[in-house]
């Protein structure tokens, strides 16, 4: 009694887990298992204790043994080949994909791997990116043993097939970074160079030294003109080419505007040129380009089956040897052998074993399931318990979920959005600028020829709509990071007003509105005493069987000693608890004839006391915290449910949705895609929230497809935004968010607007001199930016987030 | 007057200089992470630390 108090207290030294058994005590601390005690005294003995002062319980949890002999894939020289970036006569370089990195003392014994493996010459973390650098002596140490240690230490990488796919992920591009360098370069010393002009009294001054600044600046600018502001050129043009307007059209029309008229009245001696409010615009719209670009590119929202797929497989030979072969070159007829926590990569036969396969990744069931020799076994399973032998039925390329991969939806280019509100307000702003522009001239060309081309040129330079174009990524920036700290990451800004546009909303139910990892568990049948119940869980304790561990759960109480405790496979458990004989587990086992078995929908798991059935537990689906209140807030969309599973939480279902709801059950992955393609047809905006790999199709074809994960970093199929599933009550509020957004881009139009009109009202007349272009640009850049920040921030106050 | 045409060059030609060496230090990846260096700088050097409690010589760390 009093060891079992002292356990409730203690959490292991390494990984920070509640010890729930009785801990293993050693060097004075306590751990939870073997696993944290071996990481923890491979760490002592090598004088990496730091390890423990950098954070508290830094460690990641070793209670599932490393089967080493699954790395042994890595020694192929073809597989090494493919995953190292660089090799010469002594050392190799690669980077391994890390996900449970997570901490600062993570990072620091990653990079103290050195002292674990005196073979590693360095090691270099990345910390946002999860990934590590390696450089180690290939002479000295193998790929193989580094695998090893960091398996060993608990940073087993992630090593896919996508990566010998040799389509390594592209390096962050630094072109950005260096074209703001040079555009700020640019305009700083332009602008010293254009100050004189601003202050009148100098004007002995800029009369010696004008053509000297002017050159000056024209050299200044040209890398501006040619290289920082290339982008807006190409897009304008690539614009005009597909017979559209973008907000690139009327920027790149300015830009040049701006930069010949310069050009031309430094060369003819006639003005100092607007050189300093040009490359300012640059350096401007390229901060806003940066800020854009900037997005979550640690997570990855691209990712398929291959991403998913180990990179090799443990084939039997003849003579029963194993022999690791690579994934792809699995051929039907193959037998392969799966361990514990492995993936099943192609579908295959059952030949040897109990497989428990866990499906979770595919359809967001937690719960394995249990399948006997002689059944097929789908791909993207991962088996849970014994280790099973299998027979390749189809290849990989071949298998149920891999076909959903080679539905066209996937091969489809992400076409550029069209319509979106920057791109509509570019429009209206070239008709409404050239018409203008046109105006002013013919007015001026009877009066007068120079006032009539100055005019037109100013027109063009002042209705460069820079403001404009700040508004939207500034605005969506802030919003993608607003979101972000709410645990919802979007993959580009754009999606923010695809957000906004939703009218229809489709879940999947397993995992997505269900929680996953627990079930509602309801006895029905005679009242249980409590020296019964208390029996009961003693004989469930000893089960690590799933359904057991949930009623186990629900059932309060110590356990007592359970003696002759049997498990059959697939049956039920029996043991005696004080010379009772306990009994639980399925109808067939216990013997209930089956026309009394109710609802066959349902998972039932009956108990019986020496020899007399009592009654039976049944689950029931636990639906995600805050459900009901996003259902409320959605009212005025669609909202439908799709769900893998059968139909006996309807009711439930209907309850909680309302009639208006539509619900379709027993839904394959292609019926998901297909459904959410007759959404589209009928124009709907359609926003998909799912989990598993089942959903894939369907978020890759709808709209916007949201991934719900337990943890951003573990796997989720491909998508548009990841959902942390502990933000997944404020999903009602991210859609609401992302609509007022829309709103504060407007009113940031409006702003900029409002200087354009000051501007043009000038340019008309003819008074627009570089002065005013000098003022009143970088203020109407900043002002835009400053509005937009703080609209944003404030609107997130407001609404909660 | 001549003067300024000095100060200027000399002026642009400084800044130039910073401008390369902008360049090169995002070519060089410095831009690439800017996390984990600055945690990174924070860890103790314990090669003194080990060699305070235990006569052991271990490698000075790299990091």
């Amino acid at each position: 009694m009093e060891a079992a108090l002292q356990t409730n207290i203690q959490t292991c030294y390494h990984c920070g887990d509640t010890c729930k058994e009785e801990p293993i005590v050693a060097h004075d601390k306590t751990f939870c298992c073997d696993g944290c005690k071996a990481v923890y005294e491979l760490l002592e003995e090598n004088n990496l204790c730091t390890y423990y002062n950098l954070d508290e319980n830094p460690g990641i949890s070793s209670k599932q043994p490393v089967v080493e002999a699954r790395f042994a894939y890595l020694d192929d020289a073809g597989v090494e080949a493919q995953l190292i970036n660089f090799r010469n006569d002594s050392i190799c370089k690669l980077t391994f994909y890390i996900p449970q990195m997570h901490c600062s003392s993570c990072i620091w014994l990653l990079e103290n791997l050195f002292k674990l493996n005196p073979g590693v010459a360095e090691s270099t973390v990345n910390f946002l990116r999860k990934e590590v650098s390696l450089t180690y002596f290939h002479q000295k140490t193998t790929l193989r043993e580094v695998v090893q240690l960091l398996a060993r230490i608990g940073y087993e990488p992630a090593i896919t097939l996508a990566d010998t796919d040799g389509k390594k992920t592209t390096k962050q591009s630094r072109t950005i970074i260096y074209k703001l360098g040079v555009a700020g370069f640019a305009f700083g010393n332009v602008m010293l160079l254009a100050f004189p002009d601003y202050l009148a009294v100098t004007e002995g001054l800029q009369r010696t030294f004008g053509s000297f600044f002017g050159y000056l600046s024209i050299l200044l600018s040209l890398p501006v003109f040619f290289y920082s502001a290339r982008g807006f050129f190409t897009s304008a043009i690539e614009g005009i080419r597909q017979r559209m307007v973008n907000i690139d059209l009327p920027i790149a029309t300015g830009l040049l505007a701006l930069f010949c008229v310069s050009f031309y009245e430094i060369i003819s001696g006639n003005g100092p040129g607007y050189l300093d409010s040009f490359t300012g615009l640059v350096f401007f719209m390229l901060i806003g380009k940066y800020f854009q670009q900037k997005t979550y590119d640690t997570l990855s929202f691209d990712r398929d089956y291959t991403s998913y797929f180990p990179v090799s497989i443990a084939v039997l030979k003849e003579n029963g040897e194993e022999e690791s072969v690579a994934v792809r070159n699995l051929k039907v007829g193959n037998r392969i052998r799966i361990r514990n926590q492995e993936l099943i990569p192609a579908d295959t036969l059952l030949l040897r074993g109990t497989a428990m396969i866990d499906y979770s990744f595919v359809s967001g069931e937690s719960e394995p399931v249990e399948k006997v020799v002689g059944e097929v076994i789908y791909a993207g399973g991962r088996q849970v318990g014994e280790s099973v032998e299998l027979e390749v039925v189809k290849e990989v390329s071949q298998g149920y979920l891999t076909q959903l991969w080679n539905d066209s939806v996937f091969s489809k280019n992400e076409e550029q959005s069209v319509a979106t509100y920057a791109n509509v307000a570019g429009k209206w702003f070239i008709i409404v600028t050239l018409f203008v522009a046109a105006g002013s001239l013919f007015y001026w060309v009877p009066r007068d020829m120079d006032m009539a081309m100055k005019a037109f040129t100013s027109v063009l330079i002042i209705a460069c709509p820079c403001a404009l174009s700040l508004a939207t990524p500034f605005v969506h920036g802030h919003t993608l990071r607003v979101f972000g700290k709410n645990k919802f990451y979007l993959k580009n800004t754009s999606v923010v007003e695809t957000l906004a546009k939703i009218d229809t909303v489709v879940f999947d139910k397993t995992g997505t509105l269900t929680e996953p990892n627990a079930a509602e568990v309801t006895y029905t049948g005679k009242a249980l005493l409590p020296e019964q119940e208390k029996a009961i869980l003693s004989v469930l304790r000893h089960s690590t069987h799933p359904l057991s561990q949930r009623i186990s759960q629900n059932l309060k109480g110590e356990a007592a000693e359970v003696q002759n405790f049997q498990e059959f496979a697939g049956k039920g458990l029996a043991g005696e608890v004080n010379g009772q004989m306990v009994r639980v587990g399925s109808a067939s086992y216990l013997g209930v004839p089956t026309d009394k078995v109710k609802d066959a929908l349902k998972t039932t798991v009956y108990v019986s006391l020496d020899g007399v059935v009592l009654g039976y537990y049944t689950f029931f689906n636990v639906y995600r915290d805050g459900l009901k209140d996003i259902l409320s807030d959605l009212n005025d969309k669609k909202i439908a449910v799709l769900s893998g599973d059968n139909n006996h939480e309807e009711a439930r279902l209907k309850e909680l949705l309302g009639e208006g709801a539509e619900l379709s059950f027993n839904q394959s992955p292609v019926q998901k895609l297909e459904y959410i393609q007759g959404l589209k047809e009928h124009h709907h905006q359609v926003l998909m929230v799912g989990d598993g790999l089942n959903d894939a199709g369907a978020l890759k074809q709808s709209d916007a497809g949201i991934a719900l994960t337990n943890s951003v970093t573990n796997f989720s199929p491909s998508c548009d935004a990841i959902l942390d599933a502990t933000a997944f009550g404020k999903l009602s509020k991210f859609l609401a968010f992302s609509k007022k957004t829309m709103k504060i881009i407007l009113a940031t139009f409006a702003v900029s607007l409002v200087y354009n009109v000051i501007g043009l009202s000038l340019a008309v007349q003819g008074l627009f001199s570089p002065i005013a272009s000098a003022i009143l640009m970088p203020i109407s850049s900043l002002s835009v930016i400053i509005f937009a920040t703080l609209s944003v921030k404030i609107a997130a106050k407001r609404a909660g987030l | 007057m001549f003067i300024i045409f000095l100060l200027i060059g000399i002026s642009v030609t400084v800044a130039g200089c910073f401008l390369g060496a902008f360049l090169w230090a995002v070519r060089s990846g410095q831009y690439d992470d800017d996390y984990t260096p600055a945690v990174r700088m924070l860890f103790e050097n314990e090669p003194g630390k080990a060699a305070a409690n235990k006569p052991v010589k271990s490698e000075p760390a790299k990091a």
